[in-house]
């Protein structure tokens, strides 16, 4: 094994940890504060990719342009889809809330099957992110890198929000006992729909980084999705900072395990999952209730 | 002064589900009185301040405070005409430094105690504000669920057995804060076992039994009633 290929595989590895963990931090805010398991995740990735395609096509707007104003576009689909369905299961079982996200995921892919099929449409990364960048010990497509630090930023600024602003402290008051928030004067019905606007806008947000990489098509969120629950699941359902890590850290591990061990890399996080779970049942940073 | 009371309940009813806790509650509380509520246990008394702020959300009745019906208000709206809760587990929460528990309620009313201000009341919370909320002693604890709601602007105070659990020495200091607050013109309803505590600063007594008033007592007519009082709460 040349250490090129080494590397390059590590490159892939952080990258696809980039879109888990941008993924599972979505899903674990809006699990730690709603008590729902977003099964839509996936699909609004999705819907976000194609949101991009849209503006590129029928407006000509680019990349950076849909960088900004897709997770606006996304994160208001959310607030509606909450307010119209979500908000009638709050205080119903979780199950309820994963068949109703299950069910729009079916409807959302089922649209842009019907009108797409399952190939996917090219979506081009802007020129400035073409081409690769020296890094000193490695060579890494530019584009990739690129992945790296913008999810990271938007990492970061998530998790500093959450834990450093009197926002986030709402929130965290609100996961922790939302009744006693309530009555505090906190308006956390608003809160409610607003977490998980903003949970939806950061995968439509991983879904315009991803359209350059995988090509948009309708399926491009399941494939996706199965692997970040697990990724939520090792890092503690509802945790931050445990989703950002093991997102990141399982990119890594997988990547290295297409390098020593290509046949296990598709279910090396199901193993690490399953490992953890007998281990620490609250996944690794999560709080044991 | 206005003769209306700042809190006005009449025929309050309450349930858990389908249990039916409170049987037409009636009381008021003046401004700048401390009432407190007794009784046994599972007679009612935190259900009645859960009813008021409107955590049990099952109720009905009439409860106004400063003149507004608060029946069918929801709790953060009912935070806002002016009240602050200090429930009887104290709700410290733990995902929060000790500095945002205190600062976790946002502003009721104008006035409210500035952060030097509670500081200086508490002096002890400022030592540990960066610590995690849970952390802090039992004692402590009350202190920051009393601190929490001062800096709110709130003047109704509903304190749910502050001296529960508490080493006496602890007890006594709460005991004085709570006098220090009437001195300044809250208004407190406060649920209490611990008669002699209760008895330190209360101007009226109001029993509780079987969710329903039993009695009143002020504070003046204690000694003689002091039997009465002491069969109601089963000593
Ligand atoms: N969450 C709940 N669900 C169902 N029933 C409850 C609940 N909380 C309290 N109850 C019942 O309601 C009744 C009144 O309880 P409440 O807590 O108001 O009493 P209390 O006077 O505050 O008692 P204590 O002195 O023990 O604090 C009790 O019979 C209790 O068992
Ligand atoms: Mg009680």
């Amino acid at each position: 094994m040349s250490y090129q290929a080494l590397m390059a595989q590590l490159a892939i590895g952080v990258s696809n940890g980039a879109f888990y963990a941008m993924l599972s931090l979505g899903l674990a805010v809006i699990f730690g504060m709603l008590n729902v398991v977003n099964f839509a995740h996936g699909a609004v990735f999705m819907l976000g990719a194609f949101v991009a395609l849209f503006l590129k096509l029928q407006l000509g707007l680019g990349y950076y342009a849909s960088l900004i104003l897709v997770p606006i576009i996304v994160g208001a689909f959310g607030v509606l889809a909450d307010l119209a369905l979500l908000k009638r299961l709050r205080g119903l079982d979780p199950l309820y809330g994963l068949l109703l996200t299950f069910g729009m995921t079916l409807v959302l892919e089922g649209i842009f099957r019907y009108f797409y099929g399952s190939a996917g449409v090219p979506y081009s990364a802007p020129e400035g992110l073409v081409g690769a960048v020296d890094l000193g010990f490695m060579i890494m497509p530019l584009y990739r890198f690129w992945v790296i630090v913008a999810s990271a930023v938007v990492c970061f600024g998530t998790w500093y929000a959450i834990e450093r602003t009197r926002l986030g402290a709402y929130l965290r008051a609100a996961t922790e006992n939302a009744t006693l928030t309530q009555s505090f004067g906190i308006n956390v019905p608003v809160l409610l729909t607003l977490t998980y606007g903003l949970g939806v806008a950061l995968a439509g947000f991983a879904g315009v980084l991803a359209a350059p990489i995988y090509s948009v098509n309708p399926l491009m969120g399941s494939n996706l999705i199965i692997v970040v629950f697990a990724v939520v699941v090792i890092g503690g359902m509802g945790s931050i900072l445990g989703a950002i890590v093991s997102g990141f850290a399982l990119g890594i591990l997988e990547g290295f395990t297409k390098v020593f061990y290509p046949e296990a890399s598709n279910i090396v996080v199901f193993v690490v999952m399953a490992i953890v779970l007998l281990v620490k049942p609250a996944g690794l940073f999560g709080r044991a209730t | 002064m206005s003769t209306e009371p700042v809190l006005q309940i009449r025929d309050l009813e309450a349930w858990y589900g389908e249990s039916h806790v409170l049987h037409g509650m009636e009381f008021d509380v003046r401004a700048g009185e401390v009432v407190a509520l007794i009784g046994r246990n599972g007679a009612g008394k935190t259900t009645t301040l859960r009813a008021i702020t409107g955590i049990v959300k099952k109720r009905a009745g009439s409860v106004k405070i400063d003149g507004t019906e608060a029946i069918k208000l929801r709790s953060d709206k009912i935070a806002k005409l002016g009240l602050g809760y200090v429930p009887e587990e104290r709700g410290i929460f733990a995902t929060l430094s000790v500095r945002e528990n205190l600062l976790l309620p946002p502003a009721v009313k104008p006035n409210g105690m500035t952060e030097a201000q509670i500081y200086e009341l508490f002096p002890r919370l400022q030592e540990r504000a960066r610590s995690q909320g849970t952390k802090l002693s039992g004692g402590e604890q009350q202190m920051l669920a009393i601190a929490r709601v001062l800096r709110t602007g709130a003047r109704l105070l509903l304190l749910d057995e502050p001296s529960e659990g508490l080493a006496p020495v602890i007890v006594q200091h709460i005991g004085r804060i709570i006098c220090s607050l009437r001195d300044q013109g809250f208004t407190i309803v406060l649920v209490e076992q611990n008669f002699r505590f209760a008895a330190t600063c209360a101007d009226r007594f109001v029993v509780v039994e079987h969710g329903k008033v039993v009695d009143q007592v002020a504070s003046a007519d204690m000694d003689a009633k002091s039997g009465e009082l002491a069969a109601y709460l089963g000593v």
